[in-house]
């Protein structure tokens, strides 16, 4: 039944639309075809104008509005230190597009209104200008350098590798249908060697080489934990298709590629509770700047506010097929104390999953595993990692 | 509110006649096909013609009708994305199994099907519409009209060129309805998702459908090219010099070879994938472990496809915008009664934007784990093109100032392209600097650009086109009123539609997601994403108001009165009014003169068709 009125409410409107084309072109005929083309051309004219401060109007207000959501405005500073950079970058274009968009509408519309077709107007033959086109390809060509350079800089920057000497963790996030799997180095700060032949789901979902003794050390944390700080080179890479690790709070971005680790080197630049705080600030007054935030949050047991149950999240950020867009993690940032106690805390798989299983190259013998505590990426020698000792296995 | 005004013709039909029979070129050709059983039948009149003006209109129809399929998918998703606790059961009898209904009777769309609604809708619009109805409309029905030829080079080559396209349409159709269901996994089809069955349900026979369609649209891209090209090059009447063609001339033949140089390479990067995904070999497939199962595929790489995908896959947004930006300096032009500004820079510019757009490809791919050093130059040439294309704004704004406008839908379209070509194009300033690119990839800023660019400028251009050009068609013009009325509804909804996704990919929103529910990060926009989707439902409808008023038109439209009512200067309005097989009458008219001599003197406008007087032989050329 529904259906049928829909139908017939269609067929209406299908039939008032023709009847008054049909009207006006009746009119039109009766008022003379010249009459009916100026006050058509008055009209439209007069809309463009209109159209042209709502536009603009609209556009420049809305983006106003809109700025406390938008990343690199409002409260949303970069939670990384290269990050400033990027959105540096997004303002410069801002500003010169941003000039160029209001001046070329303002021209194009007040051009419509004001040489509209009217009685006893003509168009004057101007068919070109040389020293024009010079200018208008000089100046965005101009415009166009000093942005290359900028970005340019600030790329070459952000995506260097991290040098043979500096100091850097590395965590490693593999993705898959449809979610992702996280490995952080443990104590000897080097992530083991994989092989994908050895995946099963059951205890190797990321096809460890337990024989490689870096493995042994190895832990897969539920949510990305980090000191703030320190730099962290995360080794990104798939399981089955193309994924992208993606935090948007850290302006990180890269392509997950199954057979091919891909690589962010970023450095967090406030702890998670620091970052609520900038959500939370107050004003001069002593009111919240940000007044969303102070809403409380209905999914948290303890009826906490909005800004203090805050935390930064991982998405995936390249169609992967049916679970694309619930691929998420939370990542925490804590000082380093906290961090090294979470990461002390941390059981690796290799002891909690594998160890005296079938799958253990290890099974039934001893092991100490040497280890000194480094800080990640130091160069440390394997060979000073010694097997089939007596003693009992390090932790 | 009136329309089609026709303008003062400075010479009667007779005494253009009479020049056309003084000057012109006489091919013999109504003597060597008299008689003949060119279009003697229905079927060869109107199913399998050979008539370019024929093949532009079967062009334009079944562009249509895929412009509508395309919009109602994008209706469904914008649906599930606006509004996704509504019940969707009833949707339930037109989407059958991937309508889920719970006990509540609460139907939900499946994420499976949302992937393949998304992925339909943009190869459908980009390839069918954009493409075939755009390129394949115009550059049929005006290359032979506006050059002054009788017809293409090879008629028989161009109806193929037609069937071809309606073929892969019909495979198309046909995927929709698969058990699996069609392929979603984007119409960027990346592998592996796209080069492995088990991936998803749609790479299963929905991609192989997939492909099989776009193969048989290349070869129709191929085929219409050649003769576009070898027609421009080798047709054009006594005295159209390549500078005296009009811009849409210039556009449609450059767009026509970019396609030849770059449709192939997609065909070579779906071969490989379809050479994956049947006979086991590892173009782009190394070290997966998916179904349980590690893949013996080891060595390929997926960015290889990317790389092969994106060479097209860039040079193809221009051989979309292109013609529009044709069309839109001769609808800008003649309903301003001036010349276009700037022609010579305006020809330039297209084969500076030609040129240019095959080294930027790669600028779709800054975030897929290429080597950054590599990135430096895509970011120089992409930031390049910014310029070509600007001088081109400048130049249709140029247009305008000075000018004696006339505002019709025709030329109304043109100035919202140009309002569109500059919010789209400049965004595209962002995410070709590859440091912005890092936060906005695959982002809602990302599907903002180019919808503003293809979904609406390209858009603009082709209606722009059509209602200029459609007393040309079909002897009739479209009610002027309705296409105001579509002119300013859909000017106003498609910026409410696409701009405020600035802001949702600023914030972060990334791109083809089923549902922002599972992020916190993401979970603030639920009124702006009701906003845009009843937008698009109001854009939709307003489409539908214009597909009435074209069809309507056809039959019981105005009728033209004169041969030239919009009073332009090109030597497609100098032949009948419903042109017959080989579109004049007797001799091909000559031509003396560029496109666009509009108010340079004395005379409102001067047709290309008439000799230059004393006056102007003694000042030599103006433009």
């Amino acid at each position: 039944m529904t259906l049928l009125i829909i139908l017939f409410c269609l067929i209406l409107i299908i039939v008032v639309a023709v009847q008054i084309g049909r009207l006006t072109e009746l009119a039109n005929k009766i008022r003379g075809e010249e009459a009916a083309q100026f006050e058509s051309n008055r009209w439209n004219g007069a809309l463009s104008l209109v159209f042209l401060v709502v536009f603009l109007g609209g556009t420049i207000i809305s983006s106003g509005y809109y700025g406390k959501y938008m990343l690199g405005f409002g409260p949303w500073v970069s939670a990384s230190e290269h990050g400033g950079a990027l959105d540096s970058m997004f303002k410069w274009t801002l500003f010169f597009t941003g000039v160029v968009f209001v001046l070329t509408h303002i021209a194009l519309f007040w051009f419509a209104w004001k040489y509209r077709g009217r009685k006893g107007h003509k168009a004057r033959f101007l068919p070109h200008n040389d020293n024009l086109e010079i200018i208008w390809t000089a100046v965005p060509a101009i415009v166009m350098t000093f942005l290359v350079i900028k970005g340019l800089d600030a790329w070459n920057d952000v995506m260097a590798d991290v040098q043979p000497d500096e100091e850097y963790i590395e965590m490693e996030a593999t993705g898959y249908q449809w979610g992702w799997m996280l490995r952080y180095p443990g104590p000897d700060g080097k992530l083991g060697a994989r092989d994908y032949t050895l995946i099963n789901s059951g205890n190797n979902p990321l096809g460890q080489d337990w024989t490689d003794v870096k493995n042994l050390d190895d832990f897969h944390p539920t949510e990305v934990v980090l000191p703030v700080g320190k730099k962290v080179r995360v080794r990104i890479t798939s399981r089955d298709v193309l994924h992208n690790f993606y935090l948007p709070h850290f302006r990180v971005k890269m392509d997950a590629v199954p057979g091919m680790p891909t690589y962010f080197t970023f450095t967090p630049k406030y702890t998670t509770e620091e970052y609520r705080q900038l959500l939370g600030v107050k004003d001069n007054m002593g009111n919240p700047k940000y007044p969303e935030w102070y809403e409380i949050d209905s999914e948290d047991p303890d009826g906490r506010k909005k800004f203090q149950t805050f935390n930064f999240e991982l998405a995936c950020a390249e169609l992967c097929g049916r679970g694309h867009y619930s691929m998420r993690k939370i990542v925490r940032i804590v000082s380093e104390e906290e961090f090294q106690r979470w990461a002390d805390e941390q059981q690796s798989w290799y002891l909690l999953s594998v160890r005296n299983t079938d799958d253990d190259p290890y099974k039934g013998q001893m092991l100490t595993i040497d280890v000194e505590e480094t800080d990640g990426g130091d160069g440390e020698s394997d060979e000073q990692q010694t097997e089939n000792a007596d003693e009992n296995p390090a932790d | 509110m009136a329309s089609t005004t026709t303008v003062e013709q400075p010479l009667k039909t007779r005494e253009e006649d009479l020049l056309i029979e003084e000057y012109g070129y006489d091919d013999h050709f109504h003597e060597h096909h008299h008689g003949d059983k060119y279009q003697s039948n229905f079927v060869t009149t109107y199913i399998f013609s050979q008539d370019h003006k024929t093949i532009a209109k079967q062009f334009l129809i079944t562009g249509m009708f895929w412009g509508i399929v395309g919009a109602l998918m994008s209706l469904v998703f914008r649906l599930q994305l606006g509004f996704p606790e509504e019940n969707m059961a009833w949707l339930k009898p037109v989407l059958g199994q991937w309508i889920t209904v719970n006990e509540a009777g609460i139907g939900t769309l499946s994420p499976d099907f949302y992937y393949a609604l998304v992925t339909m809708h943009g190869t459908i619009l980009v390839f069918f519409v954009l493409t075939a109805g755009l390129s394949g409309t115009f550059s049929n029905l005006l290359i032979p009209l506006q050059i002054g030829a009788r017809d293409m080079a090879s008629p028989f080559l161009n109806m193929l060129s037609y069937w071809f396209f309606f073929l892969s349409g019909v495979i198309m159709f046909f995927s929709l309805f698969l058990n699996t269901g069609p392929f979603s996994g984007g119409w960027t089809a990346y592998p592996p998702l796209s080069g492995l069955p088990q991936a998803s349900l749609g790479s299963q026979a929905g991609m192989t459908l997939w492909v099989v369609s776009l193969v048989f649209f290349v070869v129709s891209v191929l085929l219409g090219g050649i003769n576009y090209i070898t027609t421009v090059l080798n047709m054009r009447t006594k005295g159209m010099g390549m500078w005296n063609m009009p811009l849409t001339i210039w556009a449609f033949f450059i767009t026509a070879i970019i396609g030849l140089l770059s449709f192939p390479v997609l065909v070579s990067a779906l071969l490989l994938v379809m050479f994956d995904r049947g006979l086991g070999t590892s173009f782009f497939l190394n070290e997966i472990f998916i179904a349980g199962e590690a893949l013996p595929n080891v060595g390929g790489s997926p960015i290889l496809y990317q790389h092969l995908f994106w060479f097209l896959g860039h040079p193809e947004v221009y051989i979309i915008i292109l013609p529009a930006m044709g069309i839109v300096s001769e609808v800008l032009s003649v309903h301003s009664r001036k010349p276009v500004f700037g022609y010579k820079a305006m020809v330039f510019s297209i084969l500076a934007i030609a040129f240019l757009s095959f080294i930027v490809w790669a600028h779709h791919m800054f975030m897929s784990g290429v080597n950054p050093f590599i990135s430096n130059f895509f970011v120089v040439f992409t930031l390049i093109i910014a310029v070509p294309s600007a001088v081109k704004v400048f130049n249709w704004i140029a247009t305008l100032y000075g000018g004696n406008i006339r505002f019709n839908a025709a030329s109304l379209f043109g100035i919202g392209f140009v309002s569109m070509f500059i919010s789209g194009g400049l965004t595209g300033i962002f995410l070709g600097n590859s440091a912005i690119d890092i936060q906005m990839h695959d982002t809602y800023f990302v599907v903002a650009h180019f919808h503003i660019v293809m979904g609406v400028a390209a858009f603009f251009g082709m209606f722009a086109g059509i209602y200029h050009w459609f007393p040309k068609m079909f002897g009739r013009f479209m009610n002027e009123t309705l296409g105001k009325l579509h002119f300013w509804i859909t000017l106003v909804g498609a910026y409410a539609v696409f701009w405020p996704m600035h802001y949702l990919g600023v914030a972060g929103v990334p791109r083809r997601y089923y549902s922002f529910d599972t992020f916190n990060a993401f979970a603030h926009f639920d009124t702006m994403n009701k906003f845009i989707t009843v937008a698009a439902i109001v854009v939709f409808a307003v489409q539908v108001l214009f597909v009435i008023n074209f069809f309507y038109s056809i039959w019981k439209g105005r009728q033209m009165k004169v041969r030239n009512p919009w009073g332009a200067t090109t030597l497609e309005w100098s032949t009948p009014i419903r042109p017959g097989h080989g579109n004049w009458d007797g001799k091909i008219p000559s031509v003396f003169r560029w496109a666009y001599d509009y108010n340079k003197d004395e005379r409102e406008f001067v047709p290309q068709y008439v000799p230059l007087s004393e006056e102007e032989k003694l000042q030599g050329h103006t433009h």
